[in-house]
């Protein structure tokens, strides 16, 4: 959604704002006590906010805080989860059957106990409703005909689900600490139920959670109210998060320094740099599950060496790309689990080497490179990145032609597998390691009838080894076991798979004066607004 | 009676028009708008259900007529950026647009008119310098750099203007919708507070709209009225002995108020079209950024039918102005 901002130029004025407003000592005239006012874009809204539908990133932040499911990833240690609703769980040897004990003394906003049939209905709800967010679910093998007969509350305090096949614990487990995993009050839901929908229509705009708030109002491209929930019971938490869609950057600085908000979420790089000045205001962030890769389209003879495709890899100038055009908002991340998720890779494997880059050319029989097209999305920073990937790969000899869309419009392109190269970014779907290496290893049926179209699909690319090894390790019980062998599949891939993986995204936000509590995780399920706190 | 009929049918076709460039426009755009819907993680099932959903799946021609099937009946499909009813969607944020575009309106035209008429009159003076030198700064200057000075200068450092948005924090939600406009629900609901914060926050942004038209309005008059005072009549007028005022603003400018009302028109109809930059920095939800963002996410329901609420607004802006002239010229 960055187009529209660089379109209309308005980065290009605010160095020049970002630094006059440090001239300034403007007095901060305080937001109101109690509510937490944040600016921020918010007009990728587009799903609304029903834990079995919301999908876009500012939903799936403000879901975890409406809702709580059974776990969560544990903010000391991302490769575990703890419970949450959940105080206690059993997995049965052969890993098909969960158990999970419910806390008794956690109420919904309504004032109404949270019971193991409200989550039963929650799970139940998402997979018949089969939305956006719903196969993070099915994928276990629950369906609308088999999900009541395998999620049950044989009691107000215990859930049982069983699965068709075992899996890996940690693999349902994370999955569980999505969103799509929230628990909605079962009456509520029914009670606003229109035509079937279990409520969907209603809690778009609504909430009926245990979370440590409640939706008021969201009114698109405007603001969103959020009030505390009076039942959750964290002491002094803020009454109401006010969120405010300011779409400009330097606006959103203002506004901070102003005192008219009190966290600001989408300062942009240099904006940042001059906040890093400024001592009063305290600076949050955290790398998140979301890579900036090049696929490589197997459909083209050239990339189908693979010696070619480690040419790519080899020249590519990644610290280069990271220090000078995205400073504080992407850093180097190689394997295709970027640190901060569990089983991520932080190994440094390829740097910028031009002499091994054109060796391998030679040996691939390329020795004077070959022409080859690049699709770039046209918004920042991508075009950037995408112009220095063009100069990098030149100096070895590969003559790119940069074609550069809109975002969506590359995404179509790949969808039709229509491209050769291509720059996009990636964001994991779950809290999983399942997530990406499945959809860029695992590609059963290359043919265009297929089910699931991964991104290794999109690329043509095949590789029976890794396919099964993603396989294997989404059922391995053992889970010191299983993320060695996500080690093991990320250097095979960084190896030979047509996937340059060059970058992980820096989520970053500023906290005025007086604001604490604001945290920023890998997954946004970390970020609880009843943390936060103003002096 | 049949020139109110002539018009009328015209202006049908004219819309008929619109609907089908816009809806063909959407249809041939690069990019597949159940993937800017669902966004890059769908799995082709759900593809394939929101395709027959929005009935994609059938042929252009067919889905045209479907779409004018509706619309006819007053029904412009739902958004899916806010999945609201498109028609719900222009309710809230056309009149935030008609709100800070009419305030701009009358602040250029306030200022611009008497301006022009001045600098033609005292053609090259000390004022007529100054004029021009606002005018043209008016002109060239892009209205992010003014935009974002102005809220640099008034809001940061003079503390003269609240920040950006339509209300302050504490009195969003507090008076009932009726009209949309903020100011004039302030005031039906007899809550003042509430009607001073709007105002200030109405100040800026349209001073910062009214500038860009301002110029432009006081360099057409000036450019008219220089015209219309070196005419015989304008001599005539002088050489019976009326006063300086009379001539200036009887026979000149009544002379050049035709063609002023085009201008403003045009101006007026330009503004009611959503300022999308003024409306980004100033974080003002009107209809300019609805149909931006809505172009960016290929929400072609919402495009088409913001497309239609603006090109009504130029159409109806025409039409007023075509009465005007009636009144204003007796020849027309």
């Amino acid at each position: 959604m960055l187009t529209r901002r660089t379109l209309l130029t308005l980065t290009a004025a605010s160095p020049i704002l970002g630094s006059a407003a440090f001239l300034s000592s403007p007095a901060r005239a305080a937001t109101p006590k109690g509510v937490i006012v944040m600016a921020k874009q918010i007009d990728d809204l587009v799903s609304g906010f029903d834990p079995a539908e919301a999908y876009d990133i500012t939903n799936l932040e403000v879901v975890p805080n409406l809702y709580r499911g059974l776990v969560m990833p544990d903010a000391a240690d991302n490769t575990k989860v703890v419970g949450d609703l959940a105080k206690s769980w059993t997995v049965s040897p052969d890993g098909t059957t969960f158990t999970f004990k419910l806390k008794t003394d956690i109420k919904f906003a309504s004032g109404k106990a949270v019971t193991a049939e409200d989550a039963a209905f929650s799970f139940r709800r998402a997979v018949k409703l089969n939305k956006l967010p719903a196969f993070i679910l099915t994928q276990f093998g629950f369906a609308k005909d088999n999900v009541e007969t395998l999620i049950t509350a044989p009691d107000n305090e215990t859930l049982v689900m069983k699965l068709p096949a075992p899996v890996a614990p940690t693999f349902l487990l994370f999955c569980l600490t999505a969103p799509v995993g929230g628990v909605v009050e079962k009456a509520t839901a029914l009670a606003h139920e229109v035509d079937g929908d279990m409520g969907n229509g209603w809690l778009k705009l609504h909430s009926a959670g245990a979370g440590g708030y409640q939706m008021v109002e969201w009114v698109a491209s405007d603001h969103l109210t959020l009030d505390a929930n009076p039942h959750h019971g964290t002491p002094n938490q803020p009454r109401r998060i006010f969120m405010r869609h300011v779409p400009d950057p330097s606006a959103q600085l203002l506004m901070l320094q102003k005192g008219d908000a009190d966290i600001a979420r989408n300062l942009t790089p240099d904006l940042l740099k001059k906040v890093r000045e400024d001592k009063s205001m305290t600076i949050v962030s955290a790398g998140q599950a979301v890579s900036v890769y090049i696929a490589m389209n197997q459909a083209v003879p050239a990339l189908q060496k693979v010696e070619v495709r480690q040419a790519l890899k080899w020249a590519i100038d990644y610290d280069g790309i990271a220090t000078n055009i995205t400073p504080n908002m992407f850093s180097v991340a190689q394997g295709f689990l970027p640190p901060g998720l569990p089983g991520g890779l932080t190994d440094r494997l390829f740097k910028k080497d031009v002499a091994k880059a054109k060796q391998l050319l030679a040996a691939a029989g390329y020795p004077d490179g070959f022409d080859v097209t690049l699709e770039v999305p046209s918004s920042a920073p991508y075009a950037d990145i995408g112009q220095a990937v063009q100069a990098d790969l030149a100096a070895v000899g590969i003559r790119v032609k940069l074609v550069t869309g809109e975002m969506r419009q590359v995404m179509t392109k790949t969808r039709q597998r229509s491209h050769e190269l291509a720059l996009m970014p990636w964001g994991t779907d779950y809290f999983d390691p399942y997530s990406n290496s499945q959809t860029f290893c695992e590609n059963p049926n290359d043919g265009d009838d297929t089910k699931l179209k991964t991104m290794a699909w999109r690329s043509h690319y095949v590789d029976k080894e890794l396919n099964d090894m993603s396989v294997a390790a989404s059922k391995e019980l053992d889970t010191d076991k299983r993320m060695a062998m996500y080690r093991d599949m990320q250097l095979k891939f960084a190896d030979r798979a047509p996937f340059v993986m060059m970058l992980q995204k820096i989520a970053s936000a500023v906290m005025a004066k007086g604001v604490s509590g604001f945290t920023i995780g890998p997954q946004t399920g970390f970020t609880q607004y009843a943390d936060i706190r103003k002096a | 009676m049949i020139k109110l009929g002539a018009t009328a049918s015209s202006l049908a076709i004219t819309l008929f028009g619109l609907v089908v460039v816009t809806f063909f426009i959407g249809r041939v755009i690069p990019i597949d708008p159940v993937i800017a819907i669902l966004g890059d993680h769908a799995r082709p099932e759900l593809v394939d259900r929101l395709r027959a959903e929005l009935a994609l799946d059938q042929p252009l021609t067919t889905q045209f007529w479907l779409y004018l099937g509706k619309l006819v009946q007053g029904d412009l499909g739902r958004s899916v950026m806010t999945s609201n009813p498109v028609l719900d969607d222009i309710r809230l944020y056309f009149p935030a647009t008609v709100e800070l575009g009419t305030t701009a309106m009358i602040l250029s035209t306030l200022i611009g008119v008497p301006l022009g008429v001045i600098s033609a009159v005292r053609r090259n003076s000390r004022i007529d310098q100054v004029a021009r030198v606002v005018s043209l700064f008016g002109h060239s200057l892009p209205i992010p750099v003014l935009g974002l000075v102005s809220l640099l200068l008034f809001y940061a450092w003079l503390g003269w203007s609240p920040g950006t948005g339509r209300l302050g924090v504490a009195y969003v939600g507090l008076i009932p919708a009726v009209t949309g406009f903020l100011t004039v629900d302030a005031l039906i609901a007899g809550d003042l507070e509430v009607f001073w914060d709007a105002l200030a926050h109405l100040i800026l942004p349209a001073a910062v709209l009214a500038y860009f038209s301002m110029a432009y309005i006081s360099r057409m008059t000036r450019a008219f009225m220089i015209e219309a005072l070196s005419g015989e009549y304008v001599i005539t007028a002088r050489a019976k002995g009326l006063s300086a005022a009379r001539v200036i603003w009887r026979h000149a400018f009544g002379n050049i108020a035709v063609r002023l009302v085009t201008v403003l028109a045009l101006t007026y109809a330009g503004l009611l079209e959503g300022a999308v930059v003024t409306e980004m920095i100033f974080s003002w939800p009107g209809i300019g950024q609805y149909l931006t963002v809505s172009l960016m996410n290929a929400d072609m329901n919402a495009v088409i039918g913001a497309t239609l609420v603006v090109g009504s607004v130029y159409m109806v802006m025409n039409m007023l102005a075509d009465i005007v002239y009636r009144v204003l010229d007796p020849r027309v």
